[in-house]
């Protein structure tokens, strides 16, 4: 388990001091798939950083199996980092270095035997796919090649946690997928606890359970993907999951714009809008509309706008009483 | 011009560049790689000094050791190399035993070049992108495994490169020092040319330092493209 406490973290410059993270309170728990999404520059990367100090945080702490890591000689740490690993944007692979020579160097560090550590790394080269890659060098694979061999390289140690630090943003929609879904397949095999940090919202759709929303350095919402996807709290979860309604906003000024957000059985079956017009003789005009798959199941959501705001009182009642049903004004 | 090209002339040239000529040409071929080997070895060490014990670096190192370091650094590379030959005759007397000779003007070169290679390095070690060097980190590597086996091995194509540039540097001070006696190719110009108005004699010592520059700098480059596993294709 990962404690992570009232963790704070200030860079002070001579242009003053900046509060990246303030007061920042997460539990992850084994075998979790854990997402941290935000903005570029709310503190994300810093936070990843935290986990494994290679950033030391100014306050507060963070517990690995009740350790806590903040307070570990700098032999532990190094001890310590074998059991919590790390991919990244930009691969960060040894150009130097052919791909077996990549895996095989976190096990060089920790001084297993060259012929060991070979025989491991070609395993691990199987598991991600890339076994006839192995003498090829980096510059020889493309992007979502090397994101692998950089995966294999994580798991080298056999490591409890795998942090990734935006590992797909430098990827194509295609390749970001299959890295996801190895990356999903190796936290189901080996039960290791991944923490994936992000802009991208559909990462997290993909294969996070829990994710917490990160905004200015602090965390804005946090919960299970469904629940705070379906409905959103913060005005940064809302920026986030409806990144598009801004726009609208901003066009249609004035008016009161309602958000339909609906899961399961009325995301097909239900012919909401029309529902509305028979039930209530009520107009709507649909201003954008879109649909999300969240763990499996879909879910929908709509900006609407009415003609009069009695209209669009009654709208937000009658929508209100239905079941499953998320009926709020837009701020 | 008609002294330049009679026979007598043409054949006492010949005579000289048979009898002077091999020994010079070994003499600064030796000189120069053995004072970029020792100055390659303490200003590899110095180089990495620099690049790792800046505030930002993987292991800062005092402010005043760090600034001592690049003042003296700064300081040996502004004196002119035959200036810089006079002022350290009691080094070289200490060292070698003599000032005068090919194996005495070993000390003034590997002084002269030692900061250059420093400079060299550390230039070549600034290049490495700095999220290896953090992705080293994440995997417990200790400061000294990183400048070991990530910060030098991967930058071994920029060294080579950046070590030819000294090579053919040194070469051209290892010319000058035959003005104080310094064995090879520059004492046979300087003696020949300068002493004696023996033009052609001066004009071939000329052209086979062109040369010897260009087979360092051939082999160089090769070595650069066939070490560098980025240019696999």
């Amino acid at each position: 388990m990962i404690e992570i406490k009232e963790l704070s973290k200030t860079f002070s410059s001579h242009n003053g001091d900046f509060e990246a993270l303030k007061n920042i309170n997460i539990t992850i728990n084994d075998g979790e798939i854990f997402g941290i999404i935000g903005m570029s520059g709310a503190g994300k990367s810093t936070l990843v950083r935290c986990i494994n100090m290679l950033e030391r945080p100014t306050g507060g702490s963070v517990l690995i199996d009740g350790v806590d890591i903040g307070a570990l000689s700098a032999g532990e740490l190094r001890k310590m980092r074998r059991n919590v690993t790390m991919i990244f944007q930009g691969f960060n692979l040894l150009m130097q270095r052919n791909v077996l020579g990549n895996v095989c160097f976190p096990l060089e560090l920790s001084g297993v035997p060259k012929k060991e550590a070979e025989k491991r790394a070609l395993e691990l080269l199987e598991t991600v796919g890339l076994k006839d890659k192995a003498k090829s060098y980096p510059a020889q694979l493309s992007g979502g090649q090397q994101q692998r061999v950089a995966i294999a390289r994580a798991l080298a140690t056999s490591p409890k946690v795998l942090l990734c630090d935006e590992a797909t943003s430098a990827l194509d929609p295609k390749t970001t997928r299959s890295i996801l879904s190895l990356i999903k397949d190796i936290n189901k095999k080996l039960g290791i606890t991944v923490i994936i940090i992000t802009h991208a919202m559909s990462v997290i759709e993909e294969i996070c359970d829990k994710v917490a929303i990160i905004d200015n350095g602090e965390i804005a919402e946090t919960g299970a993907v469904s629940d705070v996807f379906s409905s959103p709290k913060s005005r940064a979860a809302r920026n986030l999951v409806y990144p598009e309604e801004r726009d609208y906003l901003e066009r249609s000024s004035g008016q009161r714009l309602l958000r339909l957000v609906f899961g399961g059985e009325y995301s097909a079956d239900v012919p909401l809008i029309a529902k509305l017009a028979m039930d209530k003789g009520i107009a709507a005009n649909i201003i954008m509309a879109s649909t999300k798959t969240i763990g499996g199941n879909a879910y929908g959501n709509m900006l609407l706008s009415f003609k009069s705001d009695s209209d669009f009182v009654s709208a937000k009642e009658y929508f209100g009483s239905i079941e499953k049903l998320a009926a709020e004004e837009v701020q | 011009m008609d002294r330049l090209f009679s026979q007598e002339v043409i054949e006492e040239t010949l005579k000289i560049v048979q009898r002077e000529i091999p020994l010079a040409v070994w003499e600064t071929f030796y000189v120069t790689l053995l004072s970029t080997l020792f100055a390659v070895i303490i200003g590899l060490p110095l180089g990495v000094l620099l690049v790792v014990g800046e505030k930002d670096g993987i292991r800062p190192l005092p402010k005043a050791l760090m600034s001592f370091l690049n003042v003296l650094i700064n300081i040996l590379r502004s004196v002119p190399f035959l200036i810089l030959m006079i002022l350290v005759f009691p080094l070289t007397r200490l060292i070698v035993g003599t000032t005068v000779g090919t194996a005495a003007s070993i000390v003034p070169l590997v002084i002269a070049a030692f900061p250059f290679v420093a400079r060299l390095v550390e230039s070549s070690l600034r290049e490495i992108d700095p999220n290896i060097i953090e992705a080293a980190q994440s995997m417990g590597a200790s400061e000294f495994e990183i400048v070991t086996k990530v910060m030098i091995p991967e930058s071994v194509p920029s060294l080579i490169s950046n070590f030819t540039i000294a090579v053919t540097t040194v070469l051209s001070y290892t010319a000058m020092s035959g003005i104080i006696g310094g064995g090879g190719l520059g004492k046979i110009a300087i003696n020949y040319g300068y002493y004696r108005y023996k033009y052609r004699v001066m004009l071939i010592a000329v052209i086979l330092l062109i040369l010897l520059v260009q087979v360092f700098q051939t082999v160089g480059s090769k070595l650069v493209v066939k070490l560098d596993k980025r240019l696999k294709k």
